[in-house]
């Protein structure tokens, strides 16, 4: 596509704490060009927001970046002075949060909050900046956008903060947003608005997107390529066709198999990922994933595997990949299923034991 | 409470009466609030409905909708304002005391909260032995087996027991959520959002065991959820609820293929789908605008102000509309234009 906005290398960000080094992101390397949408995926705690905090350096105590390079059209942020990173926070990247309204001053008016975003980084003189308001909420559809500058936060409803936000996180131009389950905690007819609105204002203003989500369908929706991490490193990555097609990490073939369709009729059974994701602090030799992976083999359990190309610009960690596993594993992995013995006994001591009806 | 007389009955569908375990007939629930001068929020706002035995009913809508209120009242938790719910033939808005009790043995839930529907002062051992106690089931040492039953029914190591509930993950918890609700051995159990809080794989391991559940003790579900797809999933009819009403209820098949009321089909479609190309053709229908507040909720038919075909002003804004057959068989919608969406 265009030329790279962002490149992540070997990016490595710990957390400091008394159990020990937690590992959060775990040599990380990623790049979004210019005016692209990228899905970073994985379950809760696999490190995708840290990622998204450490490009804005805002990772909070006790964590840091420990190494690693962060380009920005070239330049590092891992190495900017404070008045680099003030500069280059909101008027190159801007971030966009899941809960708008933790994130918005309840006691300031919207206008103002959006207006104090512009004059914080001298971008638009102060004339222009009120001016602006008003434009930016029509932009993002807020409905009487004159008016509604002058409200505070809890006279607008879930759907319109986030907008609002949005709207903020737009004000200086920025060439990338960052948004953070932007829409995990709406409705879903409000969701559906604001995937819209974000569509539409990656194809007007060309601003590159990062999405960070748990939701597949999300990024089937929103996204050109995707980014699947799991225990703080990528597993996968690639055009989100060719993932959605053919996933070849067992991680991203059982996510997609883990949520059900609306459009689809009932299939038997979800893909369950038996276990849990890995203590960060002791993850697992070898492949982070081998505890769960329905088709590890020994050489999993003692040697990571580096993400190598499987496909035309599709990258996979994985020994076996999905294309290689045996069709026995995948139909046992289909069908995994809670102990049918351990109900029988259950219901004949019920009986015996006249708990049934009583 | 002029809508409270007003409120129209839905017609009988053609099912067997002893094939229905949960009636619901023109229930309301309003919370009065202070200092809006007599004024109420009107939660469940004259809703009928039916949960058949053996099965899965999904209900769906947005925050707001009614949804949580009415799992209330149906479990006996909360009063009616008004109305009628009968379970296993009994009127359980009369119920007092023992018979109530007995009611509520037949009837759990599982929560949405897996962190804060456990006490975390209670091992849980004790937590799954509490309504065994409550009830005077079974001798000392019953009840203790039967705890360890329990939890490998769930799966969970039954050798738990005297571990607290923060030494589990939010999976593992709801587990031992579900592993409570079972062990009175109801007949129905309320699922109120009880998969939303967790992570996708977790979320399948306990849809997953739902089903398996169901199977082996024949149990009926109210599954209450805003994720369409995950109810889909698992219902086998769904009922869709909007500013306190149902307004459309439907087998699971029907009700996306041919939805009936223009609600429904704006819900259906705005849930994006896991496939890029699936998602390149998907046009969402947008509705305009917001739920409308509780409180006040609009003329004649409630979502005519965000409806993309009401006749408003005109019969939508003036008539409300009755819940009547539409569609398919079994499927019924309350819309002055249903399918015409």
């Amino acid at each position: 596509m265009g030329q790279i906005l962002l490149q992540v290398e070997d990016l490595h960000t710990q957390f400091f704490t008394s159990r020990g080094v937690v590992r959060a992101v775990d040599g990380v390397s990623l790049h979004i060009d210019a005016g692209e949408t990228l899905g970073v995926v994985g379950e809760s705690g696999c490190g995708k927001t840290i990622t998204a905090l450490s490009v804005l350096r805002l990772v909070p105590e006790p964590g840091r970046i420990t190494s690693g390079k962060i380009l920005f059209r070239g330049r590092d942020v891992t190495k900017m002075d404070d008045d680099e990173i003030r500069d280059f926070r909101g008027n190159d990247v801007a971030m966009i949060f899941q809960d708008p309204m933790t994130s918005l001053n309840p006691v300031t008016k919207i206008g103002f909050q959006i207006e104090e975003a512009m004059t914080a980084h001298k971008r638009f003189s102060a004339g222009l900046a009120k001016g602006r308001v008003v434009e930016l909420l029509k932009r993002v559809r807020v409905p009487a956008a004159e008016t509604r500058v002058k409200d505070y936060p809890h006279q607008f409803s879930g759907g319109m903060r986030q907008r609002a936000m949005i709207a903020m996180g737009l004000a200086n131009e920025p060439a990338l947003l960052i948004a953070d389950e932007p829409t995990t905690a709406l409705d879903v007819t409000v969701q559906a608005q604001i995937i819209q609105l974000m569509k539409q204002l990656n194809r007007e203003l060309g601003t590159a997107m990062m999405l960070i989500t748990h939701n597949m369908a999300l990024v089937a929706s929103l996204c050109q390529r995707v980014v699947v991490m799991y225990a703080g490193r990528v597993v996968e990555e690639g055009p989100v066709e060719q993932i959605f097609d053919s996933p070849q990490h067992p991680y991203t073939w059982s996510l997609l198999r883990s949520v059900p369709r609306v459009d689809e009729a009932r299939k038997d059974r979800l893909v369950s990922i038996r276990g849990l994701p890995p203590d960060l602090v002791n993850s697992p030799a070898g492949c982070k994933f081998h505890p769960r992976c329905p088709f590890v083999v020994d050489r999993c359990k003692v040697e990571e595997p580096p993400l190598a190309e499987v496909a035309p610009d599709q990258v996979a960690r994985c020994w076996v990949l999905m294309r290689n596993a045996r069709q026995e594993d995948v139909d046992a992995a289909k069908t995994s299923a809670l102990s049918v013995e351990a109900a029988q006994t259950l219901k004949a001591q019920a009986k015996v034991g006249g708990v049934a009806g009583s | 409470m002029a809508a409270l007389q007003a409120a129209e009955k839905a017609p009988a569908i053609a099912v067997k009466p002893e094939a229905v375990l949960l009636r619901v007939e023109n229930a309301f629930k309003y919370f009065p609030v202070s200092g809006l001068g007599g004024l109420a929020v009107r939660a469940v706002d004259g809703v009928d409905l039916e949960i058949r035995r053996g099965e899965t009913l999904g209900l769906v809508g947005e925050s707001g909708c009614g949804k949580s209120t009415l799992a209330r009242l149906i479990t006996a938790l909360l009063p009616v304002t008004a109305g009628k719910i009968t379970f296993d033939g009994q009127d359980i808005t009369k119920l007092r005391g023992r018979r109530l009790r007995r009611i509520r043995q037949k009837m759990q839930m599982i929560f949405q909260d897996p962190y804060a529907s456990l006490d975390p002062r209670m091992t849980v051992g004790d937590i799954l032995q509490e309504p065994l106690d409550n009830f005077g089931i079974g001798s000392v040492g019953h009840r203790r087996r039967r705890v360890q039953e329990l939890l490998r029914l769930v799966g969970l190591n039954p050798n738990f027991t005297n571990r607290y509930p923060h030494e589990f993950s939010g999976g593992q918890r709801q587990r031992i959520g579900i592993a409570r609700a079972l062990a009175l051995n109801p007949s129905f159990i309320v699922c109120d959002e009880a998969v939303s809080a967790l992570d996708v794989s977790i979320q399948a391991q306990i849809i997953n065991l739902l089903q398996d559940l169901q199977k082996e003790f024949q149990l009926t579900y109210l599954f209450i959820a805003h994720d369409l797809a995950v109810v889909r999933h698992l219902s086998d009819r769904i009922a869709v609820m909007y500013l306190g009403k149902v307004v459309e209820t439907a087998d699971r098949n029907d009700i996306y293929e041919r939805p009936q009321h223009p609600y429904t089909k704006a819900l259906l479609s705005s849930i994006p789908v896991p496939d890029p190309k699936v998602e390149r053709e998907r046009a969402p229908i947008t509705l305009k605008g917001e739920i409308p507040s509780p409180v006040n909720p609009p003329s004649g038919c409630r979502f005519h102000t965000r409806c993309p075909i009401a006749r408003a002003p005109g019969v939508c804004s003036e008539q409300e509309p009755a819940l009547e057959a539409h569609g398919a068989a079994d499927q019924v919608a309350a819309c002055h234009f249903a399918g015409q969406a």
